[in-house]
């Protein structure tokens, strides 16, 4: 942009950004999340006219395509799995820029064929030397392939443009990994130019949780160890692992969850105001709150992990982790983690925040539930049966699904005298409402081709989630088995002692 | 879906919350009312629209039909709650006799407590929406000169009444192209010495578009007639090669410029829905839309030529 453009105006709020012209690389195209969800977001972006008109895209990966072939495919993948309406004439226009490249990520000269194919799209597309590159392979190749994009001379931003890549979580897998890892991808990438995809950060709830807590006046008085009595924050998956033993075997629930998704929910809910909404505000704040977080020094007692038995989940009955398909029967791998953390600041201090995640759950939920302190006087307690609960109320974000939030609150049942019961208040975003707002990933790939980092995880913030969960894993690798518990449940006995010994219980989500 | 004849405002209201809890669901969660002035011939599409918007934005729909010819003076109505059609409700009323007159009165009791009112008359609107009946209660007024046999003069009409919080619908219909347009203009180009917009009639969005691009650029701009359908091509005129979106099918458009191939982009025209949709996406005043009916009228004197004035409907 040489001067200002004159058909921009700040308070002309229809007109979207659109990306400049560009194109995206997708390494491991044939891969399940490519297909599921990185193409059809592309095409709905394409769909709600947000990409240029002269977008392109290139699939890497090793089965044999012509473009043609692998156009049909990408063709069947985003019409089974975009959220808008599919339109051939969106699809025409961007099928055109459609290119397939064949390789191997250990070959470099798949890797020469990948800048020809480039060069080739800028001349005829018009893309202007601007690369954004998904990594939607295995973790273990993201070093690979950033050398070989290095080695192909596709990392240098010397032509004018830009390439950026986009790593999806997992980021390593202790804190040394992640620092290895981001050492290799900082060495070749600028900071800003490395987008650590974590698809929760974009969902419209979690950008909800900041507008909720200071948007309004009515949260943030009580928003701290004053009136806040402990915050637990629940991701549940009612399924097992499926067919994805290979990549679930060794990381288990802790590394695949709380290391990046809950402790970012949990820094979210917990951290200052910043300054502004904008990407280095944010994540300054993000960055002191977890500085701020410790563990408990008793982790026997403050963490559990559990394996899922067989049994019957909801009416089915289903196999134990020890027997599903590609897993050793003597794995120690957890299914069910769930962990104390504490923040030593002046808000926080004394309010434990308890994260837990499990696989073959009773319910697929994620929450993050404020349990407030008990009133100091309950006028009502003495003739009641359930007065334990009474006065306690709690302020539960709804992450998914029917995304929104429930306020629980004690009330008067009606034509007693002085019963009373807890009762909620609930608001939804309608379930059609959340149809049509924009999947995660939409919202991602747009910001990432617009080289806005606001939800992204920078590099020291996955080291500081590392350096929180590293002590924990190391605790855990010197107990043998984990503790079986059973599918459909809510985990092992030790997840309900760990919330026992500190005179609380866990929130049924 | 449920019928209720010659009734009032107040039953209807209590009706739906009969509904609502023998559905054990209370209304909630809604975000707006939407009022929708129509009659017969548009009633049934403006429904549909309405009803389409609210998936995006849970809402109560009360469709007011005026019927003045009426011999009996009274309110009939037919209520929809949840269900099928999406989380709102949906009331439709005909006003019957001397009803047709007091809209605001049967619109009253029905309001949702403390969330916006939206008013949309799918045609002939009033000469100043925000005055009246139904505008004065209404953070935004929703026109649609589309609709109208001369949509130029409507324009004209809309943009003499024009209150902050007023938009019509030929301007959201051009969103897609202003949206286009402006990304065009991000990129480096020679300076704009001027623009035509092509157009099958002299449609009130081709004269949006060019009253934006006119203010905007300031640069003489005419509407210059072609086959359509619709807007058929935007071309700007620079000290060097001409900009060009080329939009033969009213789907796909072509985007030339000096030292580029051509590039194809979707810009398909979009339903009543769809328009209500985005619409309902703001509810603060669109300033800029003000600013282009000023500039309407400006540039419309000037340097714009009126296209052709028609006698028949088209959408875009
Ligand atoms: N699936 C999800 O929903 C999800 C969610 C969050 C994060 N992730 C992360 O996203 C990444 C991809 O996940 P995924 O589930 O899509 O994995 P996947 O289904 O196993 O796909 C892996 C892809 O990598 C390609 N690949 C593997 N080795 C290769 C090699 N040597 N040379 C060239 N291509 C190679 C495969 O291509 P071939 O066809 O040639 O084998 C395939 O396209 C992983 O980092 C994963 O942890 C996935």
């Amino acid at each position: 942009m040489t001067e200002r453009n004159p058909l921009r105006d700040r308070r002309d709020l229809r007109l979207p950004r659109v990306a400049g012209p560009s194109a995206m690389v997708i390494f491991g195209v044939t891969g399940d999340l490519a297909r599921k969800k990185v193409m059809p977001a592309i095409y709905d972006l394409a769909n709600r006219g947000l990409l240029p008109p002269n977008f392109a895209l290139v699939g890497f990966a090793r089965q044999d395509y012509e473009d043609q072939d692998f156009a049909k495919t990408v063709h069947d993948a985003v019409s089974e799995h975009c959220r808008t309406e599919f339109h051939e004439d969106v699809w025409d226009q961007l099928s055109e820029g459609i290119r397939y490249v064949r390789g191997d990520l250990n070959d470099p000269e798949a890797f020469q064929e990948l800048h020809r194919v480039l060069n080739e799209l800028d001349q005829d597309r018009g893309t202007g030397g601007n690369h954004a590159y998904y990594f939607s392979i295995p973790p273990r190749f993201f070093s690979v392939v950033t050398q070989q994009l290095q080695k192909a001379g596709l990392a240098a931003s010397d032509s004018g443009g830009w390439n950026r890549v986009i790593i999806e979580k997992p980021f390593g897998h202790d804190l040394k990994s992640a620092q290895e890892l981001n050492r290799v991808v900082d060495s070749v990438f600028p900071p800003d130019s490395v987008f650590r995809i974590d698809h929760y950060l974009g969902k419209e709830t979690v950008q909800n949780l900041l507008a909720i807590r200071f948007a309004n006046n009515l949260y943030e008085p009580i928003w701290n160890n004053n009136f806040v009595d402990s915050v637990q924050i629940t991701m549940a998956e009612d399924i097992g692992i499926g067919s994805r033993a290979g990549y679930y075997d060794g990381i288990g629930a802790a590394r695949d969850v709380i290391q990046n998704h809950l402790i970012q929910l949990l820094a979210l809910v917990a951290m200052e105001e910043p300054s502004g909404f904008g990407a280095e505000s944010v994540r300054m704040e993000k960055e002191k709150v977890l500085r701020s977080m410790i563990l408990p020094d008793d982790l026997d007692r403050h963490t559990a992990r559990g394996q899922y038995a067989a049994g019957w989940q909801a009416g089915v009955e289903v196999k134990g982790y020890l027997q599903e398909d590609g897993i050793p029967p003597d794995s120690t791998t957890e299914t069910f983690a769930a962990i104390r953390i504490d923040i030593e600041n002046r808000r926080w201090a004394g309010v434990p925040f308890y994260l837990r995640t499990g696989k073959r759950l009773g319910r697929r939920v994620t929450e993050v539930a404020v349990i407030l302190k008990r009133a100091p006087h309950l006028p009502y307690s003495d003739s009641n049966s359930e007065a334990k609960d009474l006065g306690s109320n709690a302020i539960v974000f709804r992450i998914q699904p029917d995304e929104g939030m429930t306020v629980r609150f004690a009330s008067k049942v009606p034509g007693t005298v002085r019963e009373l019961r807890n009762v909620t208040m609930d608001f939804q975003y309608g379930e059609s409402f959340t149809q049509s707002s924009p999947e995660a990933y939409e919202r991602l790939i747009l910001d990432v081709l617009l080289g806005e980092p606001p939800l992204f995880p920078r590099h020291e913030e996955v080291e500081l989630s590392w350096r929180i969960l590293d002590p924990v894993l190391a605790h855990w690798a010197k107990q043998g088995q984990p503790e079986q518990y059973s599918s459909g449940g809510w985990g092992p006995p030790s997840a309900y002692r760990m919330m026992s010994n500190d005179g609380r219980s866990w929130r049924r989500p | 879906m449920i019928r209720l004849e010659n009734t009032t405002g107040n039953d209807i209201a209590s009706e739906i919350s009969v509904l609502r809890r023998r559905m054990g669901a209370p209304a909630t969660g809604m975000v707006m009312t939407l009022l929708v002035l129509a009659d017969e011939t548009s009633q049934a599409d403006a429904t549909l629209a309405a009803t389409q918007a609210a998936h995006e934005h849970p809402m109560r729909i009360l469709v007011l039909i005026p019927r003045p010819d009426s011999q009996f003076d009274r309110l009939d109505a037919e209520i929809s709650v949840g269900g099928e059609d999406g989380p709102g409700e949906v009331v439709v009323m005909r006003l019957r006799g001397a009803l047709a007159q007091h809209a605001g009165s049967v619109a009253i009791p029905l309001l949702l407590s403390d969330t916006p009112i939206v008013a949309w008359w799918p045609h002939d609107a009033p000469g100043v929406p925000q005055e009246g009946d139904i505008g004065t209660h209404s953070a935004r007024r929703i026109t649609n000169a589309m609709s109208e046999s001369d949509q130029i003069a409507a324009l004209k009409k809309y943009a003499e009444g024009y209150r902050p919080g007023d938009t019509d619908l030929a301007w959201t219909q051009i969103t897609s192209w202003r949206t286009l347009l402006a990304s065009t203009l991000d990129a480096d180009h020679h300076q704009i010495m001027g623009a035509e917009v092509h157009v099958l009639w002299a449609t009130a969005a081709a004269n949006l578009l060019a009253a934006w691009l006119g203010s905007r650029l300031n640069i003489p701009v005419s509407v210059v007639e072609s086959d359509g359908p619709g807007i058929t091509q935007v071309r700007l005129i620079t000290t060097d090669a001409d900009i060009t979106i080329e939009r033969p099918d009213g789907k796909v458009a072509t985007l030339r410029r000096q030292g580029m191939p051509p590039a194809t982009i979707a810009l398909p025209r979009k339903d009543w829905g769809e328009l209500m949709s985005e619409e309902l996406r703001r509810l603060d005043p669109d300033e800029i839309y003000g600013e282009t009916l000023r500039a309407l009228d400006e540039v419309g004197q000037g340097s714009l030529s009126l296209g052709v004035v028609i006698e028949e409907n088209d959408n875009v």
